[in-house]
């Protein structure tokens, strides 16, 4: 049984239909790439896995358990955290505080504050000041950061690397190994696609809110990648 | 000695707005909720510590405890039940559902209690007083409500700073989405949070029905009264709508002073200087 699991997902926003028809199969364990260009759906996807959005109940299963109509905090209840674009960290709390919130669900595991600051030292020394006067880079570490507090069985991060320094990417990901080696799932949503390849075991590519390119990162062809990635 | 003695009744007075500005500023600040029912609810509360007085034949501060409860309660119940579902209609909508709430309020208190003035009977504590000088005598009851209020503000910092709910309520008003996303239920922290306004407000709807008279649509002008305390206060600034009461409390006597029946005409007068010249009130949070 896979950890997640899509059958058909189509959704949207109003009458604006942003997925068509997407399944996808994600195992325990496993660090999955989802790349395409701005607009291809791929935030909408991952909403519509954290619970931002709804779908029917029975397209989406998550560990064997139909999901699609469960609410935001109850999915995180069962291990799915949503580390979402544009970080949203709470911005009148401090560093710490945007941690602690982050264990609101009271799941147990490996992560606790003081692992987060072990992950990213670089929010260590921030931990009194406000979330609002943190750097782009501060703050999506605390995005990720906080999103483990949950000690989540799926991680989901949503364009990581949007609007950062190429180094603070660097920093950022050089994290990845010490998420994932403690047996957490990764679904990443990228821009980037040498980023996304470098990281993933699996990738896919979206295109128009469809997925129309899935293989393992190291046997993926450059044309292939292209052409999906821009449709020609 | 004479304004000393009215500005310190003002201070007084203040203690008691503060009582009904905190639950307001809370609802707001929590869930952008504009409350146009939080008047009618501290009346409620007065007219359900009466029913208890008259049943039980306790002193009505006796009674505060209970109020409280059944208060919070009903509070839990009409945010789950009702003003939810309003919200996801609407600002707009949740704003009419208060309303509506409001009117229903007041006609079934003019149904059950007449439209007859009622007061709570504290006994001698009411008139008891100490005597600093001549002039200025402080009444141990309003002293009392003050304490309260401080009281009950520190409670409450208390519960928003240290404590993992008042973390979600934070959380909550700054990112209502993200804060689901933390595995925080939005609709059950709601229903806390109108569950703690109500609870506070039925503090100050005892006190100030054992303070004066109250009649079923008194509802309204207290919910003026704490409006502009919050404003006068800054919105979202906990220790703003004491300061607020009092400022707003020290220009009604002030002005009661100078001409009776000028108290609350000085009252607005003050609230819409402080709107034309710092709208952001006098403790506002550092802009963001």
């Amino acid at each position: 049984m896979s950890l997640l699991e899509l059958d058909d997902v189509s959704t949207g926003y109003g009458s604006f239909r942003a997925l068509f028809n997407v399944s996808l199969k994600i195992e325990e364990g496993e660090k999955y790439a989802i790349i395409g260009a701005n607009g291809a759906g791929k935030s909408t996807l991952l909403r519509s896995i954290c619970g931002l959005l709804r779908t029917e109940n029975d397209k989406i299963h998550f560990d064997g358990k139909p999901i699609g109509q469960l609410s935001p905090h109850k999915r995180v209840g069962l291990g799915i955290s949503y580390v979402p674009e544009g970080r949203w960290v709470f911005p009148s709390l401090t560093v710490n505080e945007n941690l602690l919130v982050g264990a609101h669900s009271r799941r147990s595991g490996m992560w606790t504050v003081d692992k987060v600051y072990e992950l990213f030292p670089l929010l260590s020394r921030l931990r009194q000041r406000q979330a609002l006067s943190l750097s782009g880079g501060e703050q999506q570490a605390l995005a990720i950061g906080r999103g483990l507090m949950a000690n989540p069985r799926l991680l989901l991060l949503d364009e990581v690397s949007l609007g950062l320094a190429p180094v603070v990417v660097e920093k950022i990901y050089e994290a990845m190994p010490a998420i994932t080696s403690s047996g957490t799932t990764v679904l990443l949503v990228e821009q980037d696609v040498g980023q996304a390849m470098k990281f993933a075991d699996r990738v896919a590519c979206m295109l128009k809110g469809r997925l129309v390119l899935e293989g393992v990162s190291g046997e993926m062809e450059h044309d292939q990648i292209i052409a999906a990635y821009f449709g020609v | 000695m004479v304004w000393a003695n009215d500005i310190i009744q003002g201070i007084l007075v203040g203690g008691l707005y503060a009582l009904f500005a905190a639950g307001l500023s809370l609802v707001f600040g929590v869930m952008r909720l504009v409350n146009l029912a939080h008047g009618d609810f501290s009346i409620l509360a007065a007219y359900i510590a009466l029913a208890i007085v008259g049943s039980l034949n306790i002193n009505p501060f006796y009674t505060l405890i209970l109020v409280m409860i059944v208060m919070a309660v009903f509070g839990y119940v009409i945010q789950r039940g009702l003003f939810n579902f309003a919200m996801d209609a609407g600002p707009m909508q949740a704003i009419l559902a208060t309303f509506g709430i409001a009117i229903i309020i007041q006609n079934l208190l003019l149904e059950g209690f007449t439209a007859n003035s009622k007061g709570l009977d504290a006994g001698r504590i009411e008139n008891a007083s100490i005597k600093i000088s001549d002039q200025v005598v402080i009444g141990w009851f309003p002293l009392i409500t003050i304490i309260v209020s401080v009281l009950v503000l520190v409670g409450l910092q208390f519960f928003l700073g240290r404590t993992r709910m008042g973390r979600a309520f934070r959380a909550t008003a700054d990112n209502q989405r993200a804060a689901q996303l933390m595995g925080i239920d939005n609709r059950h922290l709601y229903g806390v949070a109108m569950a703690l306004a109500l609870a506070i407000v039925a503090i100050g709807g005892v006190f100030i029905g054992i303070r004066t008279t109250f009649v079923p649509s008194a509802g309204p002008i207290r919910l003026i009264f704490a409006y502009e305390a919050v404003i006068i206060g800054g919105l979202g600034s906990l220790w703003g709508t004491l300061v607020g009461g009092i400022v707003l409390g020290v220009a009604q006597v002030l002005g009661d002073h100078v001409n009776q029946g000028w108290g609350m005409l000085v009252g607005h007068l003050v609230f819409l200087a402080i709107l034309a010249f710092r709208p952001q009130g006098l403790f506002a949070k550092q802009a963001q």
